[in-house]
């Protein structure tokens, strides 16, 4: 039982590292109705950025928050060059230029630094809590612990400062309408730059999270597939939908994997949260939380 | 129509305005005005360019060449949020509201210019922002009174039938307390009562507010009943501008609207 605990809250709070992930992806739907296909380049920019600049000696906070601009700028250059000429075009081109910018991302990336795969240290130990450890014999990593925190604390704050009254009415006004929303003086390119932004923010700390379990190279880039079961579970665009969504599969993932792995074979981890979602989609397809579409014919 | 309100001087001017798309002439060297407290309707067949007219008062369209005074500031071109600045509001010919939100929601995006603190400041000073909300939820609350949708105020409006979605979206307009009030066909499907409904909202906002209304409507009925002056479009020119009763006497009017070929001699 003890066991199965222990279990559950691993997988519970790699969850949340998934919610991280999914959550950029949620920032920007919310904002333009349109799916970030470069979120997973915009982790592997801003992972890259932070681990060469630790390695050319940069102090760890002096290097984050260069990442930080770094990312904010790219967010203000997307909008004016990417999006501000996009205004008013139909969703699929958004997405094509998403698509467009995934790879000019990864080129320019790894054309600055380099496709080296690197080693990333926080200084935080993926080792047993001890307190813990010695008080119940549950082995839950100091690593996940305080990744999990780091994580909640974000979609948190997030969550409440794109919830509340004006910034989430005008969120929501952008994403259903560019033009209406233009009309009533909503500052439609402000939106998105801050977005974005807030989306580059994510993906720092999804890449500095991530790049310590799996090194920084360009397979970071594929975290993002982690988040696309959880957005199927969770909707596209609620950001509370992603945090239970993470944590769904998060915990689904590891009970499966020592549960079931056994009888019927190893690697469930790999294509179990696909399973998941796609069984959920028969029955909820607006996801959890999503805001369901209704189109009145 | 007299009812005693007194029009006054212009509000904006729109001069030799030119707007082509590709090989479509949408607009061609068109000049009228419209004055203060006025309310003017634009006809014309379909195509006649009329929404295109809208479209460049509010700046989702650059003219190719003309000018648009408003206020004595001349301007080539408009952006949209320059024309919501200066209290130019309006509503769509095939209504764009937010469609997940409620009808509170959408007329609340109307404040939007009027909320003006910094979104920022917002986002950090919670209780303050809250305090700016509840007034401005009030000015909110007597729209919603005014247009006779109160029990509707949580309903997301793409739930909603035509015709209501309409003055859900007038009431957007609205919230923004705007000088110049522009309306793209505002009673197109609607009902006969809906239609009397609407009617009754246009004058009760140009005659107690005072706002200029400029609306574009294809019921010859209800530009005749509720319009001070009309400006007729065919095939982007402008063909007549004048009293509802002059224009539609003008043979240049009824050749537009019974068909006559262009270039029949
Ligand atoms: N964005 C656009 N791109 C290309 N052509 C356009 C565009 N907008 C309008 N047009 C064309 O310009 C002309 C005028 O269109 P407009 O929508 O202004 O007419 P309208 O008078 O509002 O007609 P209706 O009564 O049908 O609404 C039409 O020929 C139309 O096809
Ligand atoms: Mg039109």
């Amino acid at each position: 039982m003890l066991f199965a605990l222990e279990v559950a809250i691993s997988g519970l709070l790699s969850g949340i590292m998934y919610s991280l992930v999914a959550l950029g992806f949620v920032l920007i739907f919310k904002a333009s109705g349109v799916f970030n296909f470069a979120q997973g380049a915009m982790v592997l920019c801003a992972a890259l950025t932070f681990v060469r600049l630790l390695e050319l000696g940069v102090p760890f906070w002096i290097a984050a928050g260069i990442t930080l601009i770094v990312m904010m700028v790219l967010a203000v250059v997307i909008e004016r060059i990417v999006l501000r000429p996009l205004v008013n075009q139909p969703l699929i081109i958004l997405f094509m230029a998403t698509i467009g910018l995934n790879f000019f991302l990864e080129g320019l990336a790894q054309g600055v630094w380099d496709a080296q795969v690197h080693g990333l240290q926080l200084g935080i130990d993926d080792l047993p809590w001890e307190p813990l450890a010695n008080s119940t014999g549950m082995l839950i990593s100091i690593f996940d612990l305080s990744a999990a925190l780091i994580c909640g604390v974000l979609v948190a704050s997030l969550g409440v400062f794109f919830h509340k009254g004006r910034i989430g009415r005008a969120l929501r006004a952008v994403a259903d309408d560019h033009q209406a929303a233009m009309a009533v003086g909503i500052p439609l390119q402000h939106i998105w730059a801050i977005v974005w932004a807030a989306a580059g923010i994510v993906a720092l700390v999804a890449g500095a999270l991530w790049g310590q379990r799996l090194g920084v190279q360009f397979s970071i880039s594929l975290v993002a597939l982690k988040a696309l079961p959880v957005l199927i579970l969770g909707g596209l665009n609620s950001i509370s939908g992603v945090i239970v969504g993470g944590l769904l599969i998060g915990a689904g993932e590891k009970l499966a994997e020592v549960y079931l792995g056994p009888i019927i074979g190893g690697g469930i981890e790999n294509w179990f949260a696909y399973l998941l979602a796609m069984v959920f989609l028969l029955f909820k397809p607006y996801g959890l939380f999503g805001e369901e579409i209704i189109e009145r014919v | 129509m007299t009812n005693g309100k007194s029009i006054g001087d212009t509000l904006l001017r729109v001069d030799d305005v030119s707007v082509s798309f590709g090989a479509v002439a949408a607009l061609t060297d068109v000049s009228f005005e419209i004055r203060e407290r006025e309310i003017l309707a634009i006809i014309g067949p379909n195509g006649a360019g009329k929404t295109t007219m809208l479209n460049v008062l509010n700046g989702v369209y650059q003219p190719d060449h003309g000018t648009m005074t408003f206020n004595d500031r001349t301007y080539t071109r408009m952006r949209p949020s320059e024309a919501a600045e200066h209290g130019i509001a309006r509503t769509f010919q095939n209504v764009a509201l937010f469609r997940g939100m409620t009808t509170l929601d959408n007329i609340f995006t109307g404040r939007t210019l009027k909320m003006k603190s910094n979104l920022f400041m917002q986002a950090i000073y919670w209780g303050p922002a809250q305090k700016v909300e509840r007034e401005h939820r009030q000015a909110v609350e007597r729209i919603i009174d005014f247009l006779e949708i109160e029990e509707i105020r949580k309903v997301p409006v793409g739930r909603l039938p035509y015709g209501l979605q309409k003055r859900v979206e007038l009431g957007r307009a609205l919230a923004a307390e705007p000088k110049l009030l522009l309306l793209d066909e505002p009673m197109a499907g609607m009902n006969l009562e809906e239609k009397e409904d609407m009617c009754r909202f246009i004058l009760d906002v140009n005659e107690e507010f005072g706002t200029t209304i400029a609306l574009i409507e294809h019921d010859m009925g209800v530009v005749m009943d509720i319009s001070d002056r009309v400006v007729v479009l065919d095939y982007g020119r402008k063909i007549a501008d004048g009293h509802p009763d002059v224009v539609r006497q003008d043979s240049a009017v009824i050749d537009a609207y019974l068909g006559v070929a262009h270039d029949a001699a």
